[in-house]
């Protein structure tokens, strides 16, 4: 398709930044024929997130694929440019010679490896490609001890990822603290314990001397100090150098200590040829991390498209979660600046430590560094991009406000303040989004690529949609309703603390207005869950949604449906008979439930104590299928009937049936055992779910069926039955304590920060030391169960409540039944309209 | 076939007072009308039509009472569509109203003018 119009724009290099410059350009590119060089064996891929391709499983790092680049009309040659000839316009690789209009260099950089003597001995690696993840992980295989030579960034990614290789793991530090580019000495120092506390040795102020080996293979480290370590690979991570050198032997100009130098527009010293990411050097600067690369990669594709975007240097800043620790560095991290102030934090309980560095008058954040905790990155970081005066005191900025109050920071930052410095994209932007349309963070991302680099402005992503969700008038607190400024959880908590026992005296102390119907069963289901009172008494039960004031579930036709209890489906011949005579004498429709129960439906409200009565009196008892709690334990026949069956799965799951019957939670919750992993009971679909195991039970948790279906998760694996219990007790109280009103566990769980991890923190290991305080409330529970039918029917006072009418004995004659199938249904408008006179209204 | 079954509206007792749990409603039938009945304070009562005309089911004395902003509601027990007790308006659609009726309370008993 070449014409002698288009032009020729060759692009060598294919790492990140290559790849965010073609994308930059596409649909741009109309006069223009693009071919790009790539030497590795793939297209570009997430350098940033290499450590987490050790991961299981293994995530997609691609970024560039094939068939974008198809489509974006993009040439790719997967070979290695070996030289550049800037007279005749050509490049050229060890088989073709490429010509060009415009040439991009994006050959980034290499990883530097100290003059060490024995540095090229077998078992000595870099880390900066897929290709030496793949060798560092073949020779971990035989490997016991191993060293990382640079304590920075990339160098503890990859000690963590020795680390998670199961290899006892050094990091050795010239300087005399981790991080030194970033962290200050302080910092350095809590980051040093930290890392030690995971199991890796720290040596900082240490230069190594010579690499010990045997025969050509590595088998230790010697010191500048004469110590020694035994080591049988090591890995370099001791800074990167650009890689420069096809622009040097064509002549364009380089710095003294290396990179292609570029101006404002990224132009190299030949006009024709531009340099973007770690290859480039920019006012005697090489840029490490990939903001800059992509903020030159747009510069130039917006150049080469007329227009006149500049690259003027760019923030250094940086936030990450190293070996799960959090570090984050910004701005004149180390108070460089004439003048400039420093304040400090330390929670040495808790492991933080945050140094703010302030301008002179204190008014604007100039840099600061975090380890422990950033979750004040964000905010301190838009602080300082957007050189905004400091709200409030600076102090503020350091010591957590107290519950209820936060900093005002947030809410005024400017339009055009940048908020993505990966992508560039400013509050602007993503406010106009929100009002496009794109009202959740994944559409956020889709719509303007905020958040889609490292991530770390996500929370300031949220902070605005909410923000702006505001300003357009819709409802983004997670207050519960209009009568209480509180979450679910909140509400919990307030009630739990102070002890109320009422509806009454919460919205008294806490509320406004009379309530409604989203508070009144919320409180109800807390109070239930905190005292496990009768809930029908008094001051309880008008704020009953109308199943648990009837204690039966309403159907479509104002009648109700009324299922007992059948502990794990284990049900005698007599209890059977019974429920047939049951429905036979009161004309109810029987219905086989998902759960393993029968549910006697088209039973009229005033029907209902004179049903219940007769089921009571043949053993039954209240199925709670009316409530937000648990209703049923499916299980199988295990290994008593099954020939596959490893445990008794009936017999655990009526245990745990009795044992959680009548806990009133967030939402309803349903259990399951199975017998053997064949799994006949469905438990991974439910809200707790166990599988017996030749050496136990496995617990899962967090599934549900419903209208977004979710596989449960494990928890724990191969428990006996009483530790199997305990983490179920913790587990369910932890939910009801937590969750946010009518959430089910698998939603709860999604929210959950930290998610299954934390989940198994605090359940498993109890990292929070409350598993005491959530059993002993669920033993509370336990003991205190009652029938509510039972109880129901004892008092003739509630009894009077179930007639239809308060001034006669008549029935709703709006109630028609319908016989389909031997049984009754509700009749349809439509067959009513023929059988029975209609009431007018006025 | 319909049949209008529509009778001179009267004053009728219902029930006592106490009869009526304080933030709850019930049923009556008054002139052959199923009329629900809610005792919002103390003394403050107020009488609509039973029938939620959104599931066509006689449920509305067996919702929730409460407030929107000044306004006292029912949530129909069903859908949990809200109408205005005082006006019988559907809170969010003013084009649909249900009927109210007028309530008193003498000497302990409730009366209804249906």
């Amino acid at each position: 398709m070449s014409t002698q119009n288009t032009h020729r724009l060759l692009v060598i290099g294919n790492g990140m930044v290559g790849h965010k410059f073609l994308e930059a350009l596409q649909n741009k590119t109309h006069n223009m024929e693009v071919t790009v060089l790539c030497e590795e064996p793939r297209l570009a891929y997430d350098r940033v997130h290499l450590t987490s391709y050790f991961d299981q499983p293994r995530p997609d790092l691609a970024m560039g694929r094939i068939e974008d680049y198809q489509a974006w009309g993009i040439r790719v040659v997967m070979e290695k440019a070996t030289h550049i000839d800037r007279e005749q316009k050509t490049v050229h690789t060890a088989t073709r010679a490429l010509k060009y209009d415009t040439l991009v260099l994006a050959t980034g950089s290499y990883p530097f490896v100290p003059p060490i003597q024995g540095k090229d001995a077998e078992g000595c690696f870099v880390y900066r490609t897929i290709e030496d993840l793949d060798a560092i992980h073949a020779y971990a295989q035989t490997s016991k001890e191993g060293v990382v030579i640079g304590g920075g960034l990339l160098g503890l990614e990859a000690a963590g990822a020795l680390k998670a290789l199961g290899i006892k793991t050094h990091v050795v530090e010239f300087a005399p603290r981790l991080m030194p580019v970033q962290v200050d000495e302080q910092g350095g120092k809590l980051l040093k314990k930290k890392i030690e506390n995971m199991g890796i040795a720290v040596h900082t102020s240490t230069a190594t001397q010579s690499i010990d080996l045997d025969g050509n293979k590595v088998k230790g480290l010697t010191f500048a100090d004469g110590k020694s370590i035994e080591a049988q690979m090591v890995i370099f991570s001791a800074g990167i150098r650009p890689r420069d050198e096809l622009a040097r032997a064509s002549g364009l100009e380089v710095g003294e200590r290396g990179g292609i130098t570029i101006n404002e527009a990224c132009q190299t010293s030949d006009p024709s040829v531009y340099a973007i990411g770690e290859c480039a050097l920019y006012k005697g600067r090489i840029y490490g991390l990939v903001a800059p690369g992509y903020t030159m990669a747009r510069v130039v594709a917006d150049q080469l498209t007329g227009g006149s975007s500049e690259f003027t240097g760019a923030d250094m800043s940086t936030k990450l979660k190293l070996l799960g620790v959090d570090v984050g560095s910004f701005g004149d991290a180390f108070a460089q600046t004439s003048g400039s102030e420093e304040m400090f934090f330390t929670d040495p309980l808790k492991g933080t430590y945050k140094k703010l560095v302030l301008s002179a008058d204190g008014k604007k954040v100039l840099g600061g560094v975090l380890v422990g905790d950033c979750s004040d990155y964000s905010n301190l970081h838009s602080l300082f991009s957007n050189a905004m005066d400091i709200p409030g005191g600076p102090e503020h900025l350091l010591v957590p406000a107290p519950a209820g109050g936060g900093t005002q920071v947030k809410a005024t930052l400017p339009m055009t303040a940048t908020v993505c410095s990966c992508e560039n994209v400013s509050k602007g932007s993503i406010c106009e989004a929100v009002v496009g349309g794109a009202q959740d963070i994944p559409s956020i991302k889709k719509c303007t690529r905020a958040g889609t680099g490292c991530g770390g402005c996500v929370p300031m992503v949220t902070d605005i949609l909410k923000e702006q969700l505001l300003l357009l008038g819709q409802e983004v607190n997670n207050n519960i309703c209009e009568h209480f400024d509180y979450s679910r959880q909140e509400l919990f908590d307030v009630i739990r603390i102070k002890e109320y026992r009422t509806f009454g005296e919460v919205l008294e102390k806490h509320g406004h207005g009379m309530g409604c119907e989203i508070c009144k069963p919320a409180v109800a289901s807390i109070l239930a869950s905190l005292y496990n009172e009768y809930i029908l008494k008094q001051e309880h039960a008008p704020l009953q949604d109308t199943n648990d004031r009837f204690l039966a579930n309403m159907q479509k036709d104002g009648t109700y449906s009324v299922v007992p209890r059948v502990a794990g489906g284990e049900i005698t011949p007599e209890k059977l008979i019974v429920l047939g005579e049951v429905a036979r004498k009161y004309n109810l429709y029987c219905k086989i439930t998902g759960g393993q129960r029968i549910d006697l439906l088209g039973a009229r409200q005033e029907h209902l104590p004179e049903i219940w009565a007769d089921l009571i009196a043949a053993g039954f008892e209240s199925g709670h299928a009316y409530g937000k709690s648990l209703r049923t334990v499916k299980t199988c026949v295990g290994e008593t009937w099954c020939r596959y069956g490893v445990q008794d799965s009936t017999t655990l799951g009526i245990k745990l049936e009795e044992r959680y019957k009548g806990l009133r939670s967030p939402h309803k919750l349903k259990g399951g055992v199975s017998g053997c992993t064949r799994e006949c009971a469905e438990a991974q679909g439910k809200d707790f779910g166990i599988i017996a195991t030749e050496k136990g039970w496995n617990l899962y948790v967090a599934g549900n069926g419903g209208m977004k279906p979710k596989h449960a998760l494990l928890l724990a694996a191969d428990l006996d039955e009483a530790t199997l219990v305990k983490y179920l007790d913790r587990f369910l109280m932890f939910y009801i304590r937590t969750a946010d009103r009518l959430q089910r566990t698998s939603v709860w769980l999604e929210k959950l920060e930290g998610g299954m991890d934390y989940l198994k923190k605090v359940v498993v290991e109890d990292a929070l030391g409350i598993g005491a305080e959530l059993e002993a409330a669920m033993e509370k529970h336990v003991g205190t169960y009652h029938c509510e039918w039972k109880e129901t029917l004892g008092n003739p006072e509630k009894m009077k409540h179930f007639s239809h009418f308060i001034n006669t004995d008549e029935s709703d004659d709006n109630v028609v039944m319908i016989e389909e199938r031997g049984q009754i249904r509700p009749a349809f408008d439509f067959e009513k309209a023929d059988l029975l006179p209609m009431i007018s209204g006025d | 076939m319909t049949q209008t079954l529509t009778r001179e509206a009267t004053w009728v007792q219902i029930c006592t007072l106490n009869d009526i749990v304080l933030h709850a409603g019930v049923a009556a039938k008054v002139n052959g009308k199923q009329i629900a009945i809610f005792r919002v304070e103390e003394n403050l009562l107020y009488a609509i039509s039973n029938f939620d005309p959104f599931t066509r089911a006689n449920v509305l004395s067996r919702g929730i009472i409460g407030t929107r902003g000044d306004v006292y509601k029912v949530a129909s027990p069903l859908l949990k569509h809200s109408f205005n007790l005082q006006t019988g308006e559907y809170l969010d659609d003013p084009s649909v109203t249900i009927p109210t009726y007028e309530v008193r309370v003498e000497d302990g008993k409730v009366w209804v003018r249906a």
